[in-house]
């Protein structure tokens, strides 16, 4: 075996060699070559902690991490208003991430071809790419306004560097002196205690927790995804070591977006969890989740375009799921997620979404269903192990799976759009400091989804995606 | 061309597993975080209650949360420690401020522990009670490996705290007369507003300045160094705040004494509601001049409790 790889190696290319080369002297520059950094990351800078302090493994927070953004970005020690920092401190990090990626997508139609012509019909391919790329650009700024008066801007752009606001709120901590009372107004991160914003995976598919974002197939809800930071107002409590946890947000049902929402619809999300010590093994987490709402069906039309603010015929849909956080010693714990999904039939039969500026279905009166037609629900549930070396090295693995129990459609293929999704890697901080975060990210994903493929001649209609990826994971 | 292609993606999975071998390896050593942490002089233990902890299980979270401030060496000079104010404890002078012990004596594990759990206001030091107590009973341990003192020592007995006795406009006058017989007031101000003509020139036992306590600020929420309570505070008073020029006054006054001057602070803190300032308020909201008669008036009508007899003892914990 060993034999065959390196002959293998032996006859490659020479780019193969110089690849192989290249990659690994840059390993080896790259680890002996890392100091100490300057930089301010925003809290750690006002504070004086190492990232580790509030970082499982940067991003994602550890308990005292969500402890601190829980009490509105302030360490609770009389030194948290803007008074006490130097007048010199700017509370900006900005994170961007240099990445190499190998991307494989099974199933690809494309025209085929005979005698340099386009015949006319079809083929199916993988399509395999790779190369260099950025991600997107963040500006985290956040922080105190004064004592009890928290903010966070978050304008962010894709690699173009075309911006959105990805977060612009302001919370009103500690009302009346209990931690049970905090209020926040404005588009922020709903309270997943799993947060999708602090995840550390960055493959396409890897990136996002599916569970947070599914709809089956042809559905035209888009307003149920828990993992889009939303337009709202936010209640959440806690206690004082926080081990008790409770939010309730009521959202526009625009899922994020700005601008005045479509339709009179509003969301609500709802969470509680409750911590507990267990000794040696540390502090576990059980908690559950539900999002109802309503959106829009149906828009008043002016020349045949759908108006804003006209959403009528408002239609239902929730999700629901338990939370675990369980923790094995310092070095193992397990962060685990379900998920009971329901969208009304017409969002079934694709009506809703008209944010995209495209509407799949407008239910102006008198539109009737297909017959048979019936609510879409389905199952899921994501496990993520964490092995925590050092807090310098986080191995990470997850395994997300999504099943359909019931078709809007009857005859639908039962599994169509199921996913499973497998994504394995690891984070290395080559430095630790409270200046600067630095993160050598490394990654794979393979995710399948049923019946979503092009369906021509004897090929099944599953696709399979993977991306291999490297990175540079920074903010300053 | 397929062959080529699996020759890439190979190159690219060994570098993968290969870059993750060499993370292994530096991620043990932490060349880059400064000097590692030597071996503990010896691995010790805490007690705190039925749990026992242990020095060599926090390790990784001494590295994790404490050594940016306090150092690899526990020696106070972790990256942080220079934009810090107050500078972190070092460890390995073992010597501590919030103490249930008298002073110059070692705290006891549960002092370390409520220290670890409580944090200590204005500073840095943030409140980690978000560790289970298995957590702050290992860091206690680990604590104690900085320095030799912890071998050779054993903590003191905690003090005793006598029950408080009433508030009275009586003690708050007492009180206020031994703020300024004690020269309180020069460190921390005639109003407590830690301004007093003292205040500027104190530094620590490392030289460092520091600030007097501010009495003024703060409401409700308000905390001392060493806890929030009235028996917190006499504590400060008979063990004093050590490593700072606060002294310990047990060997001055007299524990209703203490208790006077302690019913007189909380006066000073004026945004805070407090059965203090209740008093004041129902006598005027001005302090009578104190005259040398006994510090516990006789009984009246509207103050027909007792005084507690200094025998009367209770532990650490008490108070309002």
């Amino acid at each position: 075996m060993r034999m065959g790889m390196k002959s293998r190696l032996c006859g490659m290319a020479p780019w193969g060699k110089h690849f192989l080369l290249a990659a690994l002297i840059l390993i080896f520059v790259i680890l002996s070559g890392s100091q100490r950094a300057d930089a301010l990351p925003a809290f750690a800078r006002k504070y004086g902690l190492r990232c580790s302090a509030c970082h499982e493994s940067w991003p994602m927070l550890n308990y005292f991490g969500q402890k601190f953004k829980d009490n509105g970005y302030q360490l609770m020690n009389d030194k948290d208003a803007p008074i006490w920092q130097n007048p010199g401190y700017w509370p900006v990090t900005f994170r961007i991430i240099p990445i190499w990626h190998r991307i494989s997508t099974g199933k690809v139609a494309v025209d085929a071809y005979s005698g340099g012509t386009v015949t006319g019909g079809q083929t199916i391919r993988r399509i395999t790419s790779s190369g260099f790329d950025l991600s997107g650009l963040d500006f985290h700024t956040g922080g105190t306004l004064e004592k009890n008066f928290s903010f966070y801007v978050l304008p962010s752009s894709d690699a173009t560097a075309s911006f959105h606001f990805e977060t612009v709120m302001a919370r009103l901590d500690n009302l009346f002196g209990s931690p049970w009372l905090n209020l926040k107004l404005g588009k922020f991160e709903l309270d997943n205690l799993l947060s999708e914003k602090r995840i550390l995976t960055l493959t396409g598919n890897g990136g996002i927790y599916q569970l947070y974002h599914f709809t089956p197939v042809g559905d035209g809800n888009i307003f149920g995804q828990m993992g889009d930071n939303q337009l709202g107002a936010e209640v959440m409590g806690h206690s004082y070591n926080d081990r008790t946890r409770y939010s309730a947000a009521v959202l526009s049902s625009t899922d994020g977006n700005v601008g005045l929402p479509y339709g009179n619809a509003y969301t609500g999300f709802f969470t509680f969890s409750q911590a507990f010590d267990v000794g040696k093994l540390g502090v576990d987490r059980l908690g559950a989740y539900a999002m109802v709402g309503e959106a829009p069906t149906y828009y008043l039309t002016q020349g045949g375009t759908p108006l804003a603010g006209s959403g009528l015929a408002n239609k239902s849909f929730h999700r629901e799921g338990f939370v675990g956080q369980f923790y094995f010693g310092q070095h193992f714990d397990l962060q685990v997620v379900t998920q009971h999904g329901w969208d009304n039939a017409w969002f079934g039969q694709g009506y809703g979404d008209l944010i995209g500026g495209t509407v799949t279905g407008n239910n102006l009166p008198g539109t009737t269903l297909p017959a048979g037609s019936q609510a879409p629900t389905w199952n899921g549930v994501l496990v993520e192990p964490h092995y925590v070396y050092s807090p310098q090295l986080t191995f990470i693995g997850r395994y997300e799976t999504i099943r359909m129990s019931r078709q809007a459609t009857p005859g639908t293929a039962s599994d169509l759009g199921n996913i499973s999704t497998y994504t394995l890697g690891f984070r290395y901080n080559p430095f630790m400091t409270s200046r600067a975060g630095f993160a050598w990210h490394n990654e794979y994903n393979w995710l399948h989804q049923d019946g979503t493929g092009p369906i021509i001649g004897l090929n099944t209609s599953n696709i399979n995606t993977s991306e291999l990826l490297t990175g540079f994971d920074f903010d300053f | 061309m397929n062959s080529l292609k699996r020759v890439h993606f190979f190159s690219v999975i060994l570098n993968f597993v290969l870059a993750a071998g060499i993370s292994v390896a530096r991620a043990q050593d932490a060349p880059d975080v400064g000097p590692h942490p030597p071996e503990p002089l010896k691995a010790m233990e805490s007690h705190i209650g039925n749990v026992t902890g242990h020095s060599r299980d926090a390790k990784l979270d001494y590295r994790r949360y404490c050594a940016g401030c306090h150092g690899d060496l526990g020696d106070g000079n972790g990256e942080n420690a220079v934009w810090l104010d107050p500078k972190p404890r070092d460890f390995t002078m073992a010597t501590f401020k919030c103490r249930s012990t008298v002073t110059g004596m070692l705290p006891t594990d549960q002092d370390l522990f409520n220290t670890i759990a409580r944090g200590l206001t204005n500073s840095n030091m943030p409140i980690w009670n978000t560790f289970t107590k298995q957590q702050r009973a290992d860091l206690v341990a680990y604590i104690k490996t900085f320095s030799p003192r912890w071998e050779k020592e054993k903590p003191a007995d905690p003090i005793k705290i006598p029950t408080e006795p009433p508030v009275t406009i009586e003690s708050i006058a007492h009180g206020k007369a031994l703020y300024t017989k004690l020269e309180c007031w020069k460190c921390h101000g005639p109003q407590g507003k830690g301004d007093g003509p003292s205040a500027a020139t104190l530094t620590d036992s490392k030289d460092q300045p520091i600030r007097p306590y501010n009495f003024t600020a703060g409401g409700d929420d308000s905390r001392f160094k060493c806890g929030s309570t009235n028996a917190d505070i006499y504590k400060i008073f008979i063990t004093g705040v050590d490593g700072t020029p606060m002294p310990s006054f047990a060997d001055v006054i007299q524990p209703n004494d203490a208790w006077d001057l302690v019913h007189f602070l909380r006066t000073l803190q004026v945004k805070r509601h407090s059965k203090e300032n209740e008093v004041l308020k129902a006598a005027g909201g001005k302090i009578p001049p104190y005259n040398e008669t006994p510090s516990t008036p006789p009984a009246s009508p509207n103050n027909s409790a007792a005084p507690a007899s200094p025998s009367e003892n209770r532990t650490a914990g008490g108070g309002n």
